[in-house]
């Protein structure tokens, strides 16, 4: 098969954030950054799909400044074939205008499946690939948390709340990945070596109009600190009379 | 002045906590605007209808009620193309969805079909003649970003408990529309699982009880499944390393990779309180934890902690909750 994945190259989520002197992003001194987490799902749920066909070719994608281009190495060391760069000064906070100019990309490239993460850690919005599917006019299920390819045919799981979905999609289709459906690889030293003289190329994105903007970045407010009752059974009491006079939820 | 079109979701024929959330939201907006009109739309199986009234109550003006026996189950294709056709028989100033399953995967359609910015997860929104203004928490809640659309229309799914679904009467008016077709080729639904009975959904309960690793067996969840009864209608989340080791459902995870709560009471049973569960429930209106090591991080968010074995605190405060709750 051939399958397409657009990752984004986001801040280690275990980092403890500082916002930058402009007040309208985060300071990314000293941040490590990575493939996303959903994304690198993708990658791996691509990199399996085709291991199973026992062929095709996996490509991936990223708009970004140059340093996207890291991620891009990152993902053919653990085996995707080839790289496209999107170059942008930034990745823009509108969705519907990165999910353009991928879809102008990918568009034409006979692609059977195109892989995204469910939404990246730093926008946490999951609009640019549903978005992509709709400029392409494919199918398209948003989160799975299962997906095979039976019979020319996608397979899916999607959870709901309490609930999940069981899906079948035509091919070619735009599915976003959640968790649960493959835990990435680590690049190997082979990989590492043969992801130098794989093909990464490079042109502008064609982004269009920005529609949203980030205005303002601020930390949350911080909880009040919290209070230790006591030890042990002998703090029930005051833990229930908290609970019905100030929680004031019993 | 202008109109608000709102996505009011269904499940099971039923209306959700989040459709009344949205009308909430998209009362204000409109109020803000100057005082146009709740459009909202309602798309079931035939007898959804008959639902309608009950947006009224939280200030929609109209209801779209759009009835087919496909809509029995989400047909999102067609849930997108219907409601992307009806937003172009109006200047809406905004169409509003809940960020929730449905909501998140039917507003970037409906953006794209219309060629509308979009902004998802909001928490608040400001409007001012062709901007509006919002706040939406990113790096799983550890930023919050405020965004500034610009344009005459948009589409904002708002963040499931952040606005309180507030009564506002308005004599709904119900106007039938027809479903359009899918203008995509569609995803099939071939089966619904559904998860555990007779609790509330993670994102619905006001309550939630959650356990950790520090429950140290999985048949030790019973305890945690024993407090939300004795609260009467709660919920029972658990950390990823519990759902990691299958003594849970995936899908009961709270966290930063699994769902993310805002409840009334959220209980932390054998939970250290690392960042990846912290970025779920942070926003917790109460935080209870009980652990045995009072250094565990979770003691720096939790208004009440107590510091002890779970295995022989939970089951006295079981007995002292159901006490407490006589009568009820």
């Amino acid at each position: 098969m051939k399958i397409a994945v657009c990752i984004k190259r986001t801040p280690d989520s275990e980092s403890r954030f500082k916002i930058a002197s402009t007040g309208a992003s985060i300071d990314e001194a000293g941040l490590k950054f990575d493939i996303d987490d959903f994304a690198s799902y993708a990658v791996e749920a691509a990199l399996q799909l085709n291991e199973k066909a026992g062929g095709g070719e996996t490509v991936v994608y990223a708009l970004g400044p140059d340093n996207v281009q890291e991620s891009l190495r990152k993902a053919m060391s653990m085996g995707v074939d080839r790289a496209v760069h999107l170059k942008a000064d930034k990745v823009p906070a509108d969705g519907i205008a990165i999910a353009k100019a991928l879809a102008a990309e990918l568009k034409g490239g006979g692609y059977d499946l195109v892989l995204f993460g469910k939404h990246a850690f730093d926008s946490s919005a999951g609009v640019v690939g549903t978005a992509t599917a709709e400029f392409l006019g494919v199918a398209c299920v948003t989160a799975a948390s299962e997906l095979r390819v039976e019979n020319g045919a996608g397979v899916a799981r999607r959870e709901l709340e309490g609930a999940a979905e069981m899906l079948t999609f035509p091919l070619p289709a735009v599915v976003t990945i959640d968790e649960g459906v493959a835990r990435p690889r680590y690049p190997s030293l082979k990989g590492i070596m043969a992801a130098k003289k794989k093909p990464l190329e490079s042109k502008p994105a064609q982004l269009g109009d920005i529609r949203v903007t980030v205005q303002k970045a601020e930390l949350p407010p911080e909880r009040p600190a919290g209070r230790i009752l006591g030890e042990g059974v002998a703090a029930i009491p005051e833990l229930v009379k908290l609970l019905q006079t100030e929680a004031k939820v019993l | 002045m202008a109109n608000v079109l709102v996505f009011a979701e269904t499940r099971n024929g039923e209306l959700r906590k989040i459709a009344f959330e949205a009308v909430t939201a998209a009362r204000q907006l409109a109020d803000a605007t100057g005082g146009g009109e709740v459009h909202a739309f309602l798309a079931g199986a035939p007898g959804v209808g008959a639902k309608a009234a009950q947006l009224g109550i939280y200030g929609a003006d109209v209801v779209f009620v759009a009835e087919s026996a496909d809509f029995a189950q989400f047909a999102r294709e067609s849930f997108a193309a219907t409601i992307a056709d009806r937003a172009k028989l109006d200047a809406y100033r905004a169409i509003v969805l809940g960020f929730s399953a449905q909501g998140r995967d039917l507003g970037p359609r409906i953006a794209a079909k219309l060629d509308l910015p979009i902004v998802s997860d909001v928490t608040e929104i400001a409007s001012s003649g062709d901007t509006l203004t919002v706040k939406h928490p990113g790096y799983a809640n550890k930023v919050v970003l405020t965004l500034v659309v610009s344009g005459p229309s948009a589409v904002i799914s708002v963040r499931p408990s952040a606005f309180t679904a507030k009564e506002n009467a308005k004599p709904a008016r119900t106007e039938t529309i027809a479903a359009v077709p899918a203008k995509t080729p569609v995803v099939t639904v071939t089966e619904i699982k559904e998860g555990a009975k007779g609790r509330p959904d993670l994102g619905e309960a006001s309550i939630i009880i959650s356990g950790g690793r520090g429950l140290k067996a999985a048949e030790n969840f019973k305890l945690v499944e024993d407090l939300a009864d004795a609260f009467g209608n709660a919920a029972v989340g658990a950390t990823r390393a519990v759902t990691d080791d299958g003594w849970r459902p995936h899908s009961d995870q709270i966290g930063q990779t699994g769902r993310q709560v805002s409840p009334q009471l959220y209980v932390a049973l054998g939970i250290s309180g690392a960042i990846q569960h912290l970025a779920g429930m942070r926003t917790s209106k109460t935080i209870v934890a009980i652990n045995k090591d009072k250094e565990a991080p979770i003691f720096k968010v939790a208004d009440y902690g107590i510091v002890g074995d779970v295995l022989e605190v939970v089951p006295a405060l079981t007995a002292a909750i159901h006490e407490a709750r006589k009568g009820h």
